[in-house]
């Protein structure tokens, strides 16, 4: 079993940890999308290898994979922070200063959207809105959500994400 | 037996979650153990109350007293107090903003006292994670029902008769839909739930599921009868991670009732459903687009027809709705066609959940019956304007709809009235906003996003938005150009008529509907170079703030005296005249004059 992993893969470590993805949709219809979330879950960004490998086992071209992974903004080929910062430019975020909110980060942590801080701290992204609109301004830290947000508050927030 | 005298319900939605909901309610528990009452007093995680704006958001019954903006500092004090002696704490209590009277309890509250809530009516009073609270609520009556009383024709037909439209924006007929799919030949079918809610300034969806989900689970089996498809798809954006986790539970929950799996109802009916997640891209709400992501492609839209009734997932006939539409249909199968009728207009029935957002006072879900008007929502339920400033549009339907003025405000509300109006009922996000909002700066702000969203397949809507992008950006910078409006308007029509989805048609709606009535703020920001909002940056010119001492520096060094004011009294700056060459800023020893509005 290891053996003929090995053999398929060229790199024996990836198949490995992605053979229990693979075996979990193994026979469904429709499973390419979930299995690039979840490898994306456990390596935190898509390697070039990982994609190569789920290439070769899901029988696609890698063109067709990467194709996919550029089309959706879930997607990643660069490695990302520890900590992802989201901050909404949604329409209820834009009329209550959601600009205001980004560029702050912006000088904070000197980077860009879709960047990422140099120590991997944070990587800093949009998002078109994630629906605590009631509580504009709002960004999310990971899987935290904070609303109401002032410039103030933002060092607090940020701190508190090592 | 156990006898529990009082509950407390806790808000577990989102909005109230990221205000600090979680350590009221760990506090609470806590507290409430320490105090040896964990066998009298019971605390309940609930779904969304959509009163967003006051969370934490609390409800104690049997008294039914709502508590707002509950700190974790605040438990020993609700315990105490209320749990142990029975007195209610008024400074939790809401207060009306405009009265400051305090209100102890849900329905004397404005925000909720024209409301009318079906589609809502279990969120924040139920507990999500627990399949029967929603039975005892009168959850899985409509299955039964239809699977022992009803043939599926019947089920379409009574769909049909409601009157019901879809709400996810194009306001198609559900039972028609329906009826497309159920005639459809074919032995294999499904149904698949749109929860993509991609709409910014929406979330109505998100609430339902994550505050209701067995209520849209349900209204999905119901639909697998009715068109005979034995397998169901929800669509969730990777956005929703608490929806996603809600709905895990309730679809596992009602597998384990029977509710889902082979013969429901011992009616001989499978159907079986699974989640998929979404992975960030607007475009994918469009239903052939997301049956082409479900299949594990790119989200690109084709065209129709085929519709997904005759040819959707895997080319098999697919009924796809909303979340919302889903979400009405127990409530039609239980109570019958005639009476959801009774609410709503003569072509709109039912009731529409909407997402106030904005320069609103009370932010949040409203459900109102259809036909109500536009100010009765901002003004009654919304509690009008932050600050108290002055109105100035209202952005209904999301990237595809549009703006509506002041003198708009009175339209009774339905599909037709708005799109009439030239805006669209879309999801039914609702953003309020004010004199200091430039309304080109929103027409830029929805093309952005909608040509950051093209999936780029035709070219109207890849090339055109782009171009119009563009147009609108020279003019919020102020390079305006004689001609500019003409040229928009001519793209705008070009691209409506030919682009290939509703992403492409409609995104000249927020252009077209600003340029209908907010012309002249276009027209200031091309002839005059002002932004009328002061919101372009580099279009407004500079303001003397509170801190002037009326000292009269910047007076003096005015080249073209566009400077007001008497010694020792503010002065102003009249902006027709200022030419913004910013020597009186610096001149000013108070530091009083800043750019910007
Ligand atoms: C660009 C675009 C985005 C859309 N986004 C959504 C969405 O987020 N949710 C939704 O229910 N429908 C959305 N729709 C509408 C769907 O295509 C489809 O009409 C709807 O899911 C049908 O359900 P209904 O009949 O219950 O309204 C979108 C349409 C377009 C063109
Ligand atoms: S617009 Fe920011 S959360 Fe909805």
């Amino acid at each position: 079993m290891e053996q003929e992993q090995r053999r398929g893969s060229g790199g024996g470590k990836i198949s490995g940890q992605l053979q229990a993805i693979f075996d979990k949709y193994r026979g469904q219809q429709g499973t390419l999308i979930p299995i690039l979330q979840e490898a994306q879950n456990r390596y935190g960004y898509l390697p070039r290898e990982v994609i190569g490998e789920i290439a070769r086992t899901t029988d696609n071209p890698v063109s067709r994979i990467y194709g996919i992974v550029t089309f959706y903004s879930q997607f990643h080929l660069k490695p990302r922070g520890r900590n992802i910062i989201k901050v909404c430019q949604g329409t209820a975020c834009h009329v209550r200063g959601g600009k205001k909110i980004l560029n702050f980060i912006e000088d904070k942590l000197g980077i860009k959207p879709g960047d990422t801080t140099a120590d991997l701290r944070y990587t800093l992204e949009t998002v078109a809105c994630i629906g605590a609109c009631g509580l504009a301004p709002v960004l999310m830290v990971n899987d935290d959500t904070h609303g109401r947000l002032t410039t103030e508050l933002l060092p607090w927030i940020l701190d508190r994400y090592k | 037996m156990q006898f529990i005298r009082a509950h407390v319900l806790v808000c577990g939605g989102t909005g109230c979650m990221s205000s600090g909901s979680r350590q009221v309610q760990a506090g609470l528990e806590d507290e409430i153990a320490r105090r040896g009452l964990d066998n009298e007093v019971k605390v309940v995680q609930t779904g969304c109350h959509g009163f967003c704006e006051m969370g934490p958001l609390m409800i104690i019954y049997p008294e039914g007293v709502f508590y707002v903006s509950v700190k974790a500092e605040d438990v020993p004090e609700i315990v105490e107090t209320h749990l142990y002696k029975g007195r209610i704490i008024e400074r939790l209590l809401y207060r009306e903003p405009l009265s400051q009277k305090s209100i102890p309890s849900y329905d004397e509250i404005n925000f909720y006292k024209k409301q009318r809530r079906i589609i809502l009516s279990n969120c924040g009073h139920i507990n999500p994670d627990e399949i029967n609270e929603y039975i005892a609520a009168g959850g899985y009556e409509a299955l039964g029902k239809a699977l022992t009383l009803m043939t599926p024709a019947a089920v379409t037909e009574e769909v049909k008769k409601s009157g019901l439209r879809g709400r996810g924006g194009a306001g198609f007929p559900t039972g028609m839909k329906w009826q497309f799919a159920r005639q459809s030949p074919g032995e294999k079918k499904y149904v698949v739930c749109n929860a993509d809610e991609g709409d910014p300034g929406a979330f109505m969806d998100r609430s339902v599921l994550e505050g209701d989900p067995h209520r849209v689970i349900e209204g999905m089996i119901i639909c697998g009868y009715a068109i005979g498809a034995d397998e169901g798809y929800i669509y969730v954006r990777a956005e929703y991670p608490l929806a996603i986790k809600r709905l895990r539970t309730a679809i596992a929950q009602a597998e384990e009732m029977g509710f889902l799996g082979k013969d429901v109802f011992g009616s001989g009916f499978n159907f079986a459903l699974h989640i998929k997640e979404g992975a960030g891209a607007f475009v994918c709400g469009e239903e052939t687009a997301l049956l082409q992501s479900i299949e594990g492609r790119r989200g690109m839209p084709r065209p129709r027809p085929p519709f997904p009734a005759v040819s959707g997932l895997w080319g098999k006939p697919t009924n796809i709705n909303n979340v919302e539409t889903f979400a009405n249909i127990a409530s039609i199968i239980v109570d019958g066609a005639e009476k959801y009728a009774e609410i709503g207009t003569e072509k709109s029935k039912g009731t529409k959940v909407f997402a106030l957002t904005g320069k609103i006072n009370n932010t949040g879900l409203a459900e109102v019956p259809m036909g109500i008007t536009m100010r009765e929502i901002i003004y009654d339920i919304g509690g009008g304007i932050v600050d108290g400033k002055k109105f100035k549009a209202v952005q209904i339907g999301g990237p595809s709809g549009g703006c509506l003025p002041e003198d708009m405000l009175d339209l009774t509300i339905d599909y037709d009235s708005l799109t009439a109006a030239g805006a669209m009922m879309g999801s039914g996000g609702l953003v309020v906003m004010d004199e200091t909002t430039c309304m080109v700066d929103v027409a830029k702000f929805f093309l952005t996003f909608t040509q950051s969203e093209s999936c780029g397949k035709c070219t109207p809507c890849r090339e055109g938005t782009k171009r119009m992008l563009e147009i609108l950006t020279r003019i919020t910078n102020g390079e305006g150009r004689e001609g500019d409006i003409a040229l928009l308007e001519d793209l705008a029509r070009g691209i409506k008529q030919t682009a290939l989805c509703g992403l492409g048609q409609t995104a000249p709606n927020p252009v077209l509907s600003t340029l209908k009535y907010f012309r002249h703020e276009y027209e200031a920001h091309i002839k005059d170079h002002v932004c009328p909002a002061g919101a372009c940056s580099n279009l407004t010119g500079y303001t003397i703030t509170d801190d002037c001492r009326g000292c009269g520096m910047c007076k003096k060094v005015c080249p073209v005296g566009a400077i007001a004011g008497e010694i020792k009294e503010r002065h102003v700056i009249k902006h027709k005249v200022c030419i913004k060459c910013g020597a009186c800023e610096g001149k000013c020893p108070f530091k009083a004059i800043r750019k910007g509005a």
